[in-house]
């Protein structure tokens, strides 16, 4: 017998179900039935009950990728803060293998990495390490903190919705397993990216999200450089061009000066009608280092071919192979 | 005798007015908001997070704190702010009644903090703050086994009433707060103040139960009005 439907809202004591399902996360069992322990939405998959919470706290978990702070520097390794109720270290065996040399010259206080949890005690201490594609310090950029139970969310499936925020505000983002998220770009798009990642965090359990928030990008971005009405153009200008042809042929014995003009002209439409969403970003390429654009670019098309499972991952590999070229 | 209407006017299993509100800090883990009668109480949960005060943690887990405290304007004489011998004891028993609802064998050397500010105070404000306190943990995303809920009954004029108000508690003969886990019933809180018989203990605690599981509906809503919108 079971009381509560899928994706229903429940709180802590409310009884799922009876006996003869199973208890998941965020569930325990009292007397035969089924209770949740936390507020949360209901996930029923094959006769096994869990709740998702609504909120939570990230729980350090072996293998995971997470963002931290560095905290403190002590003579052998390093004081991670990873927005958990348990601090990380970062042993310095794990930067520099054997060699001695001054912890603080390589990161200090204040650095934030992106880092892999390598191991977790049992009393639930995290010991990071560095070992791996991507992994490093951060520069620049901002960080935005969001519940680690919506970090599923904010990616969506098989990165839908993080490579739609990256691809319409050109900014690069790692997400961290523990709520962390480091947002990199133009100003105005990091602050962007950060209002759209509090709208994700605020409506995740409702459905439709990706649609809601590709409006929500479009209205917001077009707003600075109108692209959505790129469309009417679009069929505005065609004509036109066809209009210059026409005359072209028409006047084919027209003086070289008018003929000149004309291929002029021509040229100008042209470009208009290719690139309403081009434009918007070479502009913004422009606007940055070039040089940097381009790796990045490449790197783009590189992981495009590849299909990570999860592409969290895929992202990092991205955004740190640019701090590893900045080196 | 028992359809005696009380001296604000409310029968003798009435409840004063509730207002539970989820959620209404900002900066707090979990929060609550909560209004009875003339009492406004605020509390915020902080946690499961690190603590600097390592000779309180456990190994094996999680540990709450609570801290009750009266705004020196709570009460019509200007209270002293600060601890008071009133508070401790207040603090120590909602830290009491809270535990056993709560599942923090997951979160091992970490502590829940929890802070219960009376803003206004008027009679039953541990029970209160308790009620309080325990929407605020689930706002914070605390497992629990339950929700735990507080309400009062006492005697006044020789008849066994529910939710004692600051007139009642003061010119009344008894006060009998508790604390219970409404699903299972089990009473995690359970203090006596005042000269009762053996049945009229037993009526004031099955009053304050029915009052408890009246408070526990207004709470789960509120925790329902909180998210179940968004």
């Amino acid at each position: 017998m079971i009381y509560v439907e899928d994706k229903n809202l429940v709180i802590p004591g409310q009884i799922l179900a009876d006996d003869e399902y199973y208890p998941g996360r965020g569930t325990f069992k009292e007397d035969g039935k089924i209770c949740s322990s936390l507020i949360g939405l209901v996930s029923l998959r094959n006769k096994k009950i869990r709740v998702i919470p609504l909120k939570s706290k990230y729980v350090p978990k072996k293998g995971d990728v997470v963002i931290g702070k560095i905290n403190d520097v002590r003579f052998s390794m390093w004081d991670v803060d990873i927005n958990s109720p348990y601090s990380g270290i970062l042993p310095a065996f794990e930067v520099f293998g054997r060699d001695k040399k001054e912890l603080n010259k390589v990161y200090d206080v204040g650095d934030v990495l992106f880092l892999r949890v390598i191991d977790v005690d049992e009393v639930k201490k995290a010991k990071l390490g560095l070992k791996g594609r991507g992994l490093g310090k951060f520069k620049g950029g901002i960080i935005v903190e969001i519940s680690p139970t919506k970090v599923p969310r904010l990616i969506g499936k098989k990165g839908s919705m993080i490579n739609m925020i990256k691809n319409k505000t050109n900014c690069k983002i790692v997400v961290g397993q523990n709520g962390l998220v480091w947002v990199k770009g133009n100003e105005d798009m990091e602050q962007l990216t950060r209002e759209i990642i509090r709208t994700i965090e605020v409506e995740a359990h409702t459905s439709g999200l990706t649609n809601k928030i590709k409006n929500k990008l479009c209205l917001a971005i077009d707003g600075e450089l109108p692209a959505e009405e790129t469309e009417e153009e679009f069929v505005l200008e065609k004509p036109k061009l066809q209009n210059f042809k026409e005359e072209l042929e028409q006047e084919e014995k027209a003086e070289a000066e008018a003929k000149l003009k004309a291929e002029q002209e021509e040229n100008e439409a042209e470009d208009e009608t290719e690139g309403a969403e081009v434009e918007a970003e070479d502009e913004k390429e422009t606007e940055d280092k070039p040089n940097f654009y381009a790796v990045i670019e490449e790197l783009k098309k590189k992981n495009q071919n590849k299909k990570d499972k999860n592409l969290s991952y895929s992202d990092n590999s991205k955004n740190n192979s640019f701090i590893l070229n900045n080196r | 005798m028992s359809e005696m209407i009380r001296e604000d006017g409310r029968k003798y299993n009435e409840l004063r007015p509730i207002k539970i509100e989820a959620g209404v800090l900002e900066r707090a883990d979990g929060s609550a908001y909560l209004e009875v009668g003339g009492n406004k109480i605020l509390v915020a949960v902080y946690g499961p997070r690190e603590s600097y005060i390592r000779r309180l943690l456990e190994p094996n887990t999680g540990v709450i704190r609570c801290r009750y405290n009266m705004a020196p304007f709570s009460v019509d004489d200007r209270k002293r702010p600060g601890p008071d011998r009133r508070s401790s004891e207040i603090s120590k028993i909602t830290a009491d009644a809270l535990r056993p609802a709560l599942m923090l064998e997951n979160y091992p050397r970490s502590m829940v903090d929890i802070y219960i500010e009376v803003i206004e105070a008027e009679g039953g404000t541990r029970c209160a703050g308790i009620t309080a306190a325990s929407v605020a943990l689930v706002d914070a995303g605390v497992p629990m086994k339950d929700i735990v809920v507080g309400c009062a009954a006492g005697k006044v004029n020789d008849q066994v009433v529910l939710d004692l108000s600051e007139v009642e508690d003061k010119e009344g003969q008894a006060d009998v707060p508790i604390a219970i886990m409404p699903r299972t019933g089990e009473i995690t809180l359970l203090q006596s103040d005042g000269d009762l018989t053996e049945e009229e203990f037993q009526q004031a605690i099955d009053l304050a139960m029915e009052g408890c599981m009246k408070v526990s509906e207004l709470q789960k809503e509120a925790l329902m009005k909180k998210y179940s919108t968004e």
